[in-house]
């Protein structure tokens, strides 16, 4: 890597299409940037690490902060310097994040690649959406975000657009011992043993972690059938608000979908400034749950659906209250 | 050899590992297979809640077979045969 050459650019020739992308963030420090870094579900080589570290020793402080979404960031980067930083990330395939009213860098867990409770490729999809979607502009910020069960360490119910790993066990009696651990796994009492001592699964119990399946050491508890859980309308900040939980096993082939759909309802109906969680509630949910339904059909949840009890379980328990949240679903929809 | 078979043969080594908590009662477990040789059966006796959540399935993740699971009072009696290699994922 080349030597700082400092001041060698005035920060009026600094080039527009760097700064409209947007990933760099002003600082309290007059003339002093933050540069965010992309990296879709908080992965990266350790080629790009290494030259992110590089470049924060050359033209930072020597320290990097990795922001809430899993991007690093570099401070304390002068204005000056912005064309030399983003060449020299480059070099090393590592590319600028964005911020702003536009789609966002997506975060995820580990997924199933090597973690033992994730269900979904969270990684790929990650990789996927950003390649995809990565700085489309919106009426407002969009954030997507991929976790692999439902265990949601990566918080799709507070997501514009959450995904959610879920599974559907399927029993397979024949090679059943009937030794009973997974009604013992279960922590939600949707499995109990009838009388032959078979489990028999309470569909509108079972929360979908796949306990059932891991504990089952005869292969008699085996997976029915994997998909993503989706939540929308959820943000954090100043005005939080909780994702509503929209359709349910959709498959990794209609994620892309799914994500397009959202934007484009989100484009249609937003208004500047507004993010989506506020457009479904200003527009109602259910002219949304129309385009969703458009591409996952019956996957599409149902006020029926949200009165499972699965569904308040999986929910934030301090907002039990006012669950389920489909305000706007009129009586005669519900059952 | 099928796993009837196997199910019938005595255990080769016996631990109870009730009242040990997690991970605890798994790194005994792990440990104890570890001495064993390939195809040796280990007995672990588990507590109910989180041990017998826990221990079958990493016993799963690690490659082991489980044999048998027999309630012993409100506990449970696994037998685990030894196995060499792990099998990496559970569910893909």
């Amino acid at each position: 890597m080349q030597q700082k050459k400092k001041g060698s650019q005035d920060a009026c020739d600094v080039q527009a299409s760097n700064l409209k992308a947007g990933g760099f963030i002003p600082q309290r420090q007059a003339g002093k940037v933050t540069i965010r870094c992309k990296a879709p579900g908080g992965r990266l080589t350790s080629e790009r690490l290494e030259r992110i570290a590089e470049v924060a020793r050359t033209y930072g402080q020597g320290v990097v902060h990795l922001s809430v979404r899993m991007s690093p960031e570099i401070p304390y980067v002068d204005l000056s310097d912005l064309d030399a930083v983003v060449s020299e990330l480059a070099q090393a395939g590592q590319e600028v994040a964005s911020c702003g009213r536009r789609f966002r860098v997506s975060t995820a867990c580990a997924g199933c690649e090597y973690n033992p409770n994730g269900l979904t490729d969270t990684q790929g999809l990650a990789r996927a959406a950003t390649e995809r979607f990565f700085g489309q502009d919106a009426p407002h910020k969009f954030k997507t975000c991929f976790g692999g069960c439902v265990r949601d360490c990566v918080r799709s119910r507070m997501a514009d657009l959450g995904f959610q790993g879920m599974v559907r066990p399927r029993l397979v009696a024949d090679n059943c011992t009937r030794c009973g651990l997974c009604a013992r796994a279960c922590q939600d009492d949707a499995l109990t043993v009838d009388e032959a001592d078979l489990p028999v699964r309470d569909t509108a119990r079972c929360i979908s972690c796949g306990d059932c399946i891991k504990v089952c050491p005869f292969d008699a508890m085996v997976v029915g059938e994997i998909g993503h859980g989706v939540f929308a309308g959820g943000k954090h900040g100043k005005h939080p608000h909780a994702a509503y939980p929209v359709a349910e096993f959709v498959p990794d082939e209609q994620v892309m979908d799914v994500i397009e759909v959202t934007m484009d309802w989100y484009r249609d109906h937003g208004r500047r400034g507004e993010r989506l969680g506020d457009a479904l509630d200003r527009v109602g949910l259910d002219s949304y749950r129309r385009a969703l339904k458009m591409v996952v059909g019956e996957r599409l949840l149902t006020p029926a659906d949200i009165g499972q009890p699965k569904w308040k379980r999986i929910f934030y328990a301090g907002l039990a209250e006012t669950f389920p949240p489909y305000a706007d679903v009129g009586e005669e929809q519900r059952r | 050899m099928t796993s009837e078979s196997t199910a019938e043969r005595a255990a080769d080594v016996r631990v109870d590992l009730r009242g040990t908590p997690c991970p605890l009662n798994w790194v005994k477990t792990k440990l104890r297979l570890e001495q064993m040789n390939d195809g040796e059966l280990l007995e672990v006796i588990l507590d109910d809640g989180d041990a017998i959540r826990s221990v079958p399935r990493s016993v799963k993740t690690e490659g082991h077979r489980i044999v048998k699971v027999t309630p012993v009072g409100g506990d449970f009696s696994v037998l685990i045969e030894k196995r060499g290699e792990g099998c990496g994922g559970v569910c893909r």
